[in-house]
């Protein structure tokens, strides 16, 4: 569905007041796939890269080199293709909840009314329609965390970028989430593709894990996770679960 | 009203100080009336003052509107484009240097003794706040915000109508707010200039009879009024803006 290939990316960047700018070479010859309906997860040391990609991908940025493509058509440099959820929930305080749910379709220019309907029966499945006619400011960090992606899920897009959504949220909300996502995930069997620096999560929510090296960012390992499904807490301390974790910190250790 | 309570307190203990002062040194009223005698001459001449009041009232309403109109029109357009700002916003700024008080017997010269001068000077009071916190407010967008709108595939236009013009309105109102204390002293400067009608001339006129207390009265009046104002946009501020708390 997604199919990333040999994309690189320099930045021209100007340390302190000089007029000369240095090369950041930050991706480098980078490939990857996501098919339909697969959960797959990119980990990297911090700074190397992953939301870079992201910005690629979505069209913000371009990429020196490569080709992204999505069913196999070229979007690269193309915006409005993929839902993008950034490091933040990003919910804008002036609107309800149901009226946040909304910003992606009103953007496209459908109509309010079928957009509003369509946002209310997905708050009411998962229980949230209580806060619609709230503003963002009164809710949890955990419950801001579930609009922003119940959002970015309405804008309909048939592949959802999810940039380290949970690394803001204590242990315990973010294992909440993570049963939460899988169940939307299975439910609604969307493509995801998810960045993240906890080892864990990433092997508990994922089918397939990229690790990339330190900058200029290469595909390091690719490791397919073949962990049953539905997957369950207990499973953390299972066998192959700890044999591909270790796999996976010697991979990222060796970047150090 | 309760967490003004210590500031009402203070104020009337001031007042009691004042009136204690006026009355153990036997003030003269021409020079200082004590908060008595200023109250007195409130009841006293109030028919006289409202009948004053109502034209400032309406000086400052007109000069009011004209700037929120001039300050969104002017605001918008450098927001929108860059171009405009760079070549106007730092006009604006170097505007306000100019005291008002040259300019205000300008404008009587220009317009002559009727409402039309009056109302300029309260709009080129009021106007400079409301235009700077509306352009800081439509500038100061959160970067990851309009990343997010951008991937959507957002125009400029979508950006500008979803993202910065509601993310402007508490800086707006900000500006708002403190126009409005303005306001009625920007009428009252235009009034002394020249008027025969309204707070400023009211001022004027009993000052030169040396009735102090009757000066203080409008003095009163003067910062009533600027109050009322400024709680009528507090009140406006809530409506429009119930997602927004104040802190
Ligand atoms: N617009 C830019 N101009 C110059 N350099 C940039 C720009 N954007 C990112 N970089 C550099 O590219 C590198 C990668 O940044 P990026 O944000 O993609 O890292 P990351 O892997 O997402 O990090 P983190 O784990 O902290 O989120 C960094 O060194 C950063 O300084
Ligand atoms: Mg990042």
């Amino acid at each position: 569905m997604l199919d990333i290939i040999n994309l690189a990316k320099t930045y021209e960047a100007a340390p302190g007041k000089k007029r000369q700018t240095v090369r950041v070479p930050t991706l480098d010859n980078i490939s990857l796939q996501v098919k339909k309906g697969e959960f797959v997860s990119i980990v990297g040391p911090s700074g190397c890269g992953k939301s870079t990609l992201f910005n690629l991908i979505s069209g913000l940025e371009r990429p020196d080199e490569g080709q992204i493509l999505l069913e196999g058509r070229e979007i690269t440099g193309e915006k409005g293709h993929v839902s993008y959820m950034l490091q933040k929930d990003l919910l804008l305080p002036w609107r309800t909840i149901l009226d946040n749910c909304l910003l992606g379709m009103e953007i496209q220019g459908n109509s309010r009314g079928q957009a509003r309907k369509k946002a209310h029966a997905l708050l009411e499945e998962f229980n949230l329609s209580i806060y619609e006619k709230s503003y963002p400011h009164v809710l949890s960090g955990g419950m801001r965390q579930r609009i922003a992606f119940l959002r970015t899920m309405l804008a309909n897009k048939e592949i959802l970028l999810l940039d380290e959504p949970f690394g803001a949220l204590d242990a315990y909300t973010k294992s909440e989430m993570h049963d939460w996502l899988m169940s939307v995930w299975h439910k609604y069997s969307s493509t995801i593709l998810f960045i993240t620096h906890d080892v864990e999560e990433a092997l508990f929510l994922s089918d397939r894990i990229y690790v990339l090296s330190a900058r200029p960012a290469t595909v390091k390992l690719t490791l397919a996770v073949n962990l049953p499904r539905p997957r369950s807490r207990k499973m953390l301390v299972s066998e192959e679960f700890i044999e591909l974790k270790g796999q996976l910190l010697q991979a990222l250790f060796e970047e150090r | 009203m309760k967490r003004y309570g210590a500031s009402v307190g203070f104020f009337i203990f001031m007042l009691v100080i004042w009136e204690a002062v006026v009355r153990f040194f036997g003030i003269a009223e021409f020079i200082l009336p004590s908060p008595v005698r200023i109250g007195e001459a409130l009841s006293e001449t109030s028919a006289l003052l409202w009948e004053h009041s109502l034209q400032t009232i309406i000086e400052v309403l007109w000069g009011f509107t004209l700037a929120i109109l001039a300050g969104i029109i002017l605001a918008m357009l450098m927001g929108l484009f860059p171009v405009v700002k760079k070549v106007l916003y730092p006009l604006i700024i170097l505007s306000q240097t100019i005291p008002i008080m040259a300019v205000a017997p300008l404008l009587i010269i220009w317009f002559g003794y009727n409402l039309l001068p009056k109302v300029i000077v309260v709009a080129l009071v009021c106007f400079f706040p409301i235009t700077v916190s509306l352009v800081e407010g439509l500038e100061a967008v959160d970067k990851d915000i309009e990343k997010l709108l951008l991937a959507m595939g957002a125009s400029p236009w979508q950006i500008f109508k979803t993202v910065q013009l509601p993310g402007a309105l508490p800086s707006f109102f900000a500006g708002l707010k403190i126009s409005a204390t303005y306001s009625v002293m920007g009428a009252v400067i235009g009034e002394w200039l020249g008027a025969s009608k309204g707070l400023g001339v009211f001022m004027t006129r009993t000052m030169n009879s040396f009735l102090t207390a009757q000066v203080f009265a409008s003095i009163v009046v003067i910062s009533l009024l600027s109050l009322i104002f400024f709680g009528l946009i507090s009140v406006l501020a809530k409506f429009v803006m119930p997602w927004y708390e104040q802190k």
